[in-house]
């Protein structure tokens, strides 16, 4: 790299060429000071508080924006420029309102401590322009017009970090101001709430509203650094939090990590549920027998025989989702549990006599039944510490191997076929790494809602000319960004993968160095997609073979390819399949191992790697040791001082059929909610009434836990110490925010608690203990300790967790499999389980929204999210409303085999004619009341993306 | 709505363009000498059309009194008051103007006749003070002149 010389205030510097001259004087600890530059946006150089004298030049320079240049001689800080810098400052402030909403909420308004800086008061000069008005609608941000000093830095952030493109400016002269979209209120505007506007205003013009907590200066506060408890993206984030009153009072994105600063909404916003008043604080015992469901919404999520009531009059007052993204304010009702219907069935206990109870009520049928009779559902919220605590828990002490936890509902069918195929099932590389592609192949997901940071790498590599190719049923808004958009048919994935393989192998495009070096079988491959000719793909997936040629071709050219997929992938009855297909494709153009190339399913929550890779899973031991493998057993049987059971256990789904049909009979659910979560809620239903005992461990009443015997009060990930890993393998460390409520205990305690009293001690002193004990066992996390994952975290494997961040690519040469190559394995398109007829004419895609997650335990106990998006709704295209006559907002009935939901229609574009878009966090209309309970092979995942419904208006609102 | 016509010719502007985008000024014309004003809707369209975000329509809309979002009256009198014109009376000659057509800046006379704007410099300092009347320039003005610049409107 080219280096330019120069002097700066007498100093010299030699730095890189295109370095501007506000970082070159930083390079020597000379700080030039700024309003409209922050180093993390691309500098504009509209404000001037950084003019600087260039030697020989007749007017002041900008130095965040000035170019660096041989032989340059610079001053920062003569009388000259200290005026410039006093009278901007001083006009600025005559501007400014008398109360600056930052300066009182968190303390940091840069043009007040500038003016503080420099003595300057205001008061001299006359304030010009009528008050450019405020706007309040947004739910989580304030806009104080007139505090806007026309900085840029809100829209550079909105556009060039976060890649929304919401804000831009309005009007001129001493009217001007930022504007969202057509210049509407910030709430009714596109906005998605990221609030990274917030994070970037230097003033009073952009600020949080308080979440329960007044917002107050950061120096009045403790600060703590944690992992967003959300979803798998994982951001790093600093809470601010009120010792005293035990309260989070706001959050900030933290640099070092996968996110670089960035947040979404849930994690910048949706940190209030800790402190909700519905936290569960002491345990519960079940007064209340036989067993039954507690509330209406549990009770009678309706059967499709036997329905037929709620005929009323009159419309539902559900109305008025505007087309788009509707923007509820959540007036008035809500759908949480009412603690009032639930805790009557229960009384209080002390902790003494609720785990006595539970040890021995689980020992009993241990003991009657044999350990089958028992099983555990662990949860993706949890640490790792806590994963590989309870795994051992069901290994070890209740003797069976029928552990699982929401990964079978989620990836589990990527990961079969990514363990079958490459020999590991997590991501080979970051999402980060997107970088460095110049192309990328994103399917089956909603990103912007589902991984809203890991979207903004991937919009940021569009807007730098990267080709995404979008391939979906659905039109979400990342297709907004794509190259080329393609919305398949539901449920043709193999057909259209396997056409695109057809077309390269046709055009020559294989990377056939690569083949014969790093894979075997390609020839499976080659036989099978030769009969997916462009006509016949196209014939089933719906896209023209004019565009299927031309993606396949372009993919095939590609210098560097990414894929990134999500549930839409492997939600399938033929999940295993569809990620079968994208990894060959990947395998045969060499798209593997390089920077800017991989594998990545975007894994959904917060630890779903993590808990796997600690062996939460009832095939596998930690790290993916076969619990069927002699030697695995064996090593664990010594580790652990009990014998193991040698048969894989049951999956998720396959736990509750057993407790349905009577073969499961105990059972330990920790912060899983299958009532919701899973497949066929009547099944599900039927199935947790039946257990004999069940004790569920959680911070809130979950719908699952209305039929649980015994009920523990948990901690939230903000309450305690623990490693989280994310989609990008991240191992982070989060510590502590809050004190746990009431007497809420640490769930690794509780587990301890329970082995211990089931007659097999186990003691820890703390966290750090079990991760190391969980290391010990891992090739994966070898040398990784909680002192050295540092605050950004260590990406696994990492060999010299002291030096380095861990790696990012895998897989460059070879694979972990026994002949260090991958295998090829073809797939054949065989389409849904149930697919539409006469009777259930339409398809329905389950899945979530921006705003919430898993089954809303957390974000509809947030403020901000819930207000955001209050409503079950089902998103319909205009066609299919307009042949039943339905309207946007009227309430409709939506009626699969298995049951029957009725929730507000939004009329949409983004779903195709044909079929229906429900998202399942909605206890009210849980979209799983209708969802079939059929599984992938492989996988053992069930096909949530893909039943037949019927759709009808229905006449009153659910509550009528 | 924006009809095949202005569509059409929308179109053509859009042809005369290495970017698309750059046609974006020119069809904002179209559309407000067609409908007589740029419609928020109108924006919206034109955000498709042009493949930009909304709030990048906007910007020019609300940037130019060329465009305004709602029908005005029949004639759009501008008076630039930037300095060069304040200093030679233009802030008198607003007020005169007001008075003279009964409606304060921003307002249109009762018979929908004439609307009264104020402008930022339009490059005419040289014959300060100035009003802009849709497309033209009236410059070197004194009240008297005005007035009968403005009374000899239909
Ligand atoms: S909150 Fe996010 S999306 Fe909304 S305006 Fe600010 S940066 Fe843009
Ligand atoms: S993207 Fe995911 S991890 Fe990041 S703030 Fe949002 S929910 Fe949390
Ligand atoms: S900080 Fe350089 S011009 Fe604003």
């Amino acid at each position: 790299m080219k280096t330019v010389r120069l002097e700066i205030d007498g100093r010299s510097a030699e730095v890189p060429e295109g370095t501007r001259l506000w970082d070159a004087a930083l390079s020597l600890g000379i700080e030039i000071p700024v309003l409209c530059h922050d180093p993390n946006l691309t500098p504009v150089g509209v404000c001037r508080m950084c003019a600087v004298q260039v030697e020989g030049e007749r007017v002041l320079t900008a130095a965040c924006v000035r170019e660096v240049a041989e032989g340059m001689v610079v001053r920062t800080a003569t009388d000259k420029i200290e005026r410039c810098r006093d009278v901007l400052t001083e006009l600025l402030l005559s501007e400014q309102p008398a109360r600056s909403a930052r300066q009182a909420t968190t303390g940091d308004d840069a043009l007040l401590a500038l003016a503080a800086e420099r003595g300057v008061a205001r008061g001299r000069l006359p304030a010009a322009g009528s008050g450019r008005g405020s706007d309040d609608s947004s739910p989580v941000i304030a806009v104080d017009h007139q505090a806007c000093i026309l900085c840029d830095r809100c829209i550079r952030a909105c556009d060039d970090l976060q890649h929304n493109d919401v804000i831009g400016r309005t009007g001129k002269g001493y009217t001007t101001r930022i504007a969202f979209d057509l210049d509407q209120p910030m709430g009714d505007s596109s906005c998605v709430s990221c609030g990274e506007c917030v994070a970037a205003c230097p003033t009073g013009a952009l600020t949080n509203h308080a979440l329960g907590a007044a917002v107050r200066p950061v120096a009045e506060l403790a600060s703590v650094d944690s992992v967003c408890p959300y979803c798998g993206v994982g951001c790093a984030i600093r809470y601010h939090a009120d010792p005293a009153e035990n309260r989070i009072v706001f959050a900030e994105g933290r640099e070092g990590s996968g996110n670089q600063g960035r947040l979404c909404v849930k994690g910048r916003y949706g940190f209030d549920y800790v402190s909700h008043p519905q936290r569960l604080t002491r345990p519960l015992i079940r007064v209340d027998y036989p067993k039954r469901a507690l509330s209406p919404e549990v009770e009678s999520s309706r059967r499709i025989q036997g329905s037929g009531k709620g005929k009323g009059k009159g419309k539902g007052e559900g109305k008025g989702k505007g087309e788009g993204k509707g923007k509820g304010k959540g007036g008035g009702r809500r759908h949480i549990v009412d603690y009032d219907q639930v805790l009557p069935a229960f009384r209080e206990a002390s902790w003494d006599e609720a785990l006595d109870v539970v040890a021995e009520r689980l020992g009993a049928i241990r003991q009657d039944h044999g350990p089958g009779a028992l099983a555990g559902f662990g949860s993706a919220k949890c640490s790792n510490e806590e994963a590989y605590l309870f795994q051992k828990l069901v290994r070890a002490v209740f003797g069976t191997n029928n552990v699982d936890h929401c990964t079978r509902l989620c990836h589990a069918s990527s990961v079969a076929a990514l363990l079958q195929m490459i020999g590991s099932g997590a991501v080979t590389t970051t999402f980060g790494d997107i970088e460095n592609s110049d192309f990328a192949l994103i399917t089956g997901t909603n990103t912007t809602a589902n991984h809203p940071v890991a979207a903004t790498f991937f919009k940021q590599a569009a807007a730098r000319g990267a080709k995404l190719l979008v391939v979906d049923p659905i039109r979400n808004p990342i297709a907004d960004h794509a190259w080329r958009f393609c919305q398949i048919r539901p449920g043709t994935d193999v057909a259209f993968y396997n056409g695109m393989m057809n077309v390269i192998i046709a055009e020559g495009l294989v990377d056939t160095d690569y083949v014969s070096r790093f894979t075997t079988d390609f020839d499976a491959v080659a036989s099978t997609v030769a009969r997916y000719t462009p006509r016949v793909a196209a014939g089933i997936c719906g896209i023209s073979e004019d565009i299927l040629r031309e993606v396949a071709i372009e993919y095939g050219k590609a210098r560097a390819a990414i894929t990134f997929w999500g549930m839409g992938m492997s939600q399938h009855v033929h999940g295993t399949d569809n990620c079968r297909c994208i990894i060959s494709l990947c395998l045969m153009t060499g798209n593997v191992g390089r920077p800017g190339t991989g594998l990545h399913p975007l894994r959904g929550q917060n630890n779903v790697q993590g808990a796997s890779d600690a062996g939460l899973i009832p095939m596998s031991y930690p790290d993916y040791q076969p619990v069927t493998s002699n030697e695995a057993r064996a090593h664990y049987e010594a580790a652990w001082g009990r014998p193991l059971d040698p048969k894989a256990g049951l999956t998720t789904v396959e736990i509750t059929e057993a407790a349905r049909e009577g073969q499961v009979k105990g059972m330990y659910i920790l912060g899983e909610n299958p009532f919701l979560s899973d497949p066929n809620t009547n099944l599900v239903r039927e199935a947790l009434t039946r257990l004999d005992f069940l004790v569920v461990q959680d911070i809130f009443l979950t719908e699952t836990a209305e039929f649980a015997d015994v009920i523990l009060p948990a901690t939230s990930a903000l309450e305690k110490a623990g490693t989280f890993t994310n989609t990008d393998r991240r191992v982070q460390l989060g510590h502590p925010v809050l004190r746990a409520p009431g007497d809420a205990r640490l769930d690794w305690q509780i587990i301890c608690e329970i082995a211990t009293r089931m007659g097999y001690p186990m003691r820890y002193d703390d966290a750090a203990e079990i991760f190391a004990e969980l290391v010990s066992h891992s090739n994966s996390y070898r040398g990784l300790t909680h002192e050295n994952l540092g605050e950004g975290g260590k990406l696994y494997p990492c060999p010299d967790p002291d030096r380095s961040e861990g790696t990012v690519v895998m897989f460059g040469d070879g694979f972990p499999t026994e002949n260090g190559r991958a295998r090829f394995v073809a797939a054949d398109h065989k389409g849904a389980d149930e697919l539409p007829d006469d009777a259930y004419p339409l398809v329905l895609i389950t899945g979530r929204v921006l705003e919430h997650w898993h089954t809303g335990q957390m974000t509809r106990r947030s403020y901000a999210l819930d207000a955001i998006e209050p409503d079950a709704f089902v998103s319909l295209h205009p066609a299919d409303a307009a042949a039943a006559a339905i309207a946007d907002g009227d309430w409709v009935r939506l009626t699969s085999r298995r049951g029957e939901i009725t929730l507000a229609a939004r009329i949409q574009e983004g779903t195709q004619p044909g079929s229906v878009f429900v998202p399942f966090h909605f206890r009210e209309a849980g979209a799983n009341t209708l969802t079939t309970d059929q599984l992938d092979p492989d996988g053992k995942i069930p096909e949530f993306k893909f039943c037949a419904v019927r759709l009808s208006k229905s006449l009153s609102s659910p509550e009528a | 709505m924006i009809g095949e016509t202005l569509r059409a010719r929308i179109d053509a502007e859009i042809a005369r363009f290495p970017v698309k985008r750059g046609g974006l000024l020119g069809a904002l014309h179209i559309v407000q000498e067609g409908q007589g004003c740029v419609s928020l809707a109108a924006s919206k369209e034109l955000a498709a059309i042009f493949d930009v975000f909304p709030v990048e329509v906007i910007e020019l809309v609300r940037f130019y009194n060329f465009f305004h979002e709602s029908p005005r009256g029949r004639h759009q009198v501008y008076v630039c008051t930037n300095l060069p014109c304040a200093l030679r009376g233009a802030n008198v000659l607003l007020k005169g103007l007001e008075q003279h057509l009964g409606v304060g800046v921003g307002e249109t006379t009762a018979d929908g006749r004439v609307h009264l704007g104020r402008e930022e410099c339009l490059g005419a300092c040289a014959n300060a003070p100035m009003i802009r009347v849709g497309g033209v320039y009236h410059e070197d003005l004194d009240l008297a002149g005005a007035c009968a610049v403005l009374d000899a409107l239909e």
